[in-house]
């Protein structure tokens, strides 16, 4: 596949801007980290909507509830690690506990952050988001796609998290594609496994997929862009179609979308799985591709984990 | 209300406290004890909100950051109308409204949930932000422990209203000198609170917590100001009232038996007599 590379949160940047074109009533928070998360595009074109709070997650954070409370709909920006890890007592007990419409736009989330290392690549993060009452969790795949969540996350009621990505990706959807909240996404329908895949890893497994494809492997892919609510339907059907399920992120294996997978799949259907995660490691430098490949996130990881899941139908 | 008046009304409150945290069998009387006053004033004679219209967009509001000490609001609120007064009978039980720490959702007039320590402020901050973009005249107000402002979020809060000028923010500090494990001196000391809001950029105020006249000066001193935020520091007694809860670090979350609960309602009895 050849296809356009564009980084997520350009995504962002655009829908803030239509946002305040609209005149909604919402005010964008930033913690000094405007040009990475794209908010600056907002700050240069419509500085009454944007707000810079220096570098203070938690203030910010607080400060959003504040403002949902006075019925703005703040959108609050910064790098995922120190937005989700920083400020998760205010996010829990500020935040959800009064299931204030407060949005959260998380930047520069996983592995591929690259040279940075790990102190700000956020593996943890969709653990972080899912266990709290109130919040909606969304991860999507391309740029593209993060300007429809973050148009439909404005229009959502509560509290609601998107994460994304810092390195250009490649663009797989397009603007008639459809978004919805809680709807996974089949993109491609095969029945020999089923791989569930958030963020980047959705093209990661198409990739996969092509290749499956060429050795006589048949695989469905889902863009599993919402991991809370989680969409069980979309799971029973891929259980009951494939038997065999692979899931696959850019994010630790405890607690994302393997750890929600694998609790559904064991409360309703239960189903051989693998997964395709980082394995209770932090990160480290290096560039994008290489660290994919090193902690086991890329295509071939996936073929690896497909291979296996069948392996275990096999036998089951 | 004439001063007579407000003294016998945070007498109330005091009653409300004890009697609430009694039955309870837990609870925070110091702290609450310390703030009957300055939320009586507040609740009173200062805010503008409408028992029978608790939402009204243009109210103002009131954050209590320090959350443990809520039990003094719950009683200035059922006082004021919002509620029936039996609500406080069933404080920190199962299928109450009025939770340990305060929830939102379920007390008409309570503005926001909270009990983690060291939010509010940035709450306030946000809400008088959102208030001034609407147009509102409205004022937030702000209660916080002076053991709270260990927390460094509070200093992060300070930074910000002073940057936005969010002159209809107002801070409380219950300035009590005492904290759950011992002085905020021997804990953790806060310092010389007056300078250090002033370095932040604040209109700093300081007041007798416990004289009516003394805290309506400080509020109306605090409205007067109209290009940075203002904070009242009330130099109030944790445990104030209750002889032997008074200054005891001890009486911080602990409830009074039901021999220590008649002792503290003699005490106030005898000072309304």
């Amino acid at each position: 596949m050849s296809v356009k590379k564009v980084p997520m949160r350009d995504g962002y940047g655009e829908a803030l801007l239509e946002l305040c074109r609209q005149k909604e009533d919402i005010l964008v928070l930033d913690a000094d980290v405007s040009k990475s998360t794209r908010t600056v595009w907002v700050h240069d074109k419509y500085p009454e909507y944007f707000l810079n709070m220096g570098i203070s997650e938690q203030d910010m954070v607080g400060t959003a509830a504040g403002l949902a409370l006075s019925g703005v709909t703040p959108f609050v920006s910064t790098y995922c690690v120190f937005l989700c890890g920083r400020a998760w007592d205010q996010i829990r007990t500020t935040v959800c506990y009064n299931d204030l419409n407060v949005k959260f736009g998380g930047a520069h989330a996983g592995i591929s952050v690259g040279p940075d290392g790990a102190t700000h690549q956020a593996l943890e993060d969709l653990a972080l988001m899912r266990v709290l009452p109130h919040m909606t969790v969304i991860a999507p795949c391309d740029a593209v796609e993060t300007k429809k969540a973050t148009l439909a996350v404005a229009k959502y009621p509560g509290p609601c998290f998107l994460r994304f990505g810092r390195e250009p990706v490649p663009v797989i959807t397009d603007e008639d594609s459809v978004f919805e909240i809680g709807r996974a996404n089949i993109l491609r329908e095969g029945g020999d496994a089923a791989v569930f895949a958030i963020g980047a890893e959705v093209y990661e497994a198409l990739e996969a997929a092509e290749q499956l494809s060429s050795e006589g492997v048949e695989i469905s892919v889902i863009n599993m862009h919402t991991l809370k609510p989680l969409d069980g339907a979309c799971i029973e059907r891929m259980v009951r179609s494939c038997g065999a399920i692979v899931t696959a992120e850019e994010h630790q294996e405890i607690g994302g979308l393997g750890g929600a997978v694998a609790e559904y799949l064991a409360l309703h259907c239960p189903a051989p799985m693998e997964t395709v995660a980082v394995r209770d490691s932090f990160g480290e430098s290096g560039d994008p591709d290489e660290l994919m490949a090193k902690y086991g996130l890329n295509a071939s990881a996936i073929i690896d984990a497909v291979h296996r899941v069948i392996a275990r139908k096999a036998k089951a | 209300m004439q001063t007579e008046q407000v003294k016998a009304m945070a007498n109330t409150v005091r009653r409300d406290i004890l009697g609430m945290i009694c039955r309870a069998g837990s609870g925070h009387p110091g702290g609450s004890l310390s703030t009957a006053e300055l939320l009586t004033v507040l609740y009173f004679e200062v805010m503008n909100v409408r028992p029978e219209d608790p939402d009204w967009p243009d109210r103002d509001r009131f954050i209590i950051s320090k959350g443990h000490g809520v039990p003094t609001l719950y009683s200035v609120l059922a006082r004021k109308g919002f509620y029936p007064l039996d609500w406080m009978d069933g404080l920190r039980r199962l299928g109450s409204p009025l939770q340990g720490h305060p929830h939102a959702d379920r007390v008409p007039g309570l503005d926001c949930s909270s009990g983690s320590l060291g939010q509010g402020l940035s709450v306030a901050n946000g809400l008088a932000l959102g208030l001034r973009r609407h147009g509102s005249q409205a004022r937030v107000y702000c209660l916080m422990g002076d053991g709270e402002l260990q927390e460094g979020q509070i200093w992060e809060a300070a930074m910000s209203a002073a940057q936005f000028k969010l002159s209809n923010v107002c801070g409380i500090v219950d300035w009590n000198h005492v904290q759950l494990d011992g002085t905020t001196e021997e804990i953790m000391d806060v310092g010389d609170l007056t300078k250090k809001w002033a370095d932040f950029g604040w209109n700093v105020i300081e007041c007798d917590g416990h004289d009516p006249d003394d805290v309506l000066r400080a509020f109306t001193a605090a409205k007067a100001c109209t290009d940075k935020p203002s904070v009242i520091l009330a130099h109030t007694v944790k445990g104030k009232g209750v002889s032997f809860m008074e200054n005891k670090a001890a009486w911080h979350g602990a409830a009074p038996n039901e021999e220590q609960f008649a002792a503290a309602m003699a005490e106030l009895d005898a000072k309304e007599a």
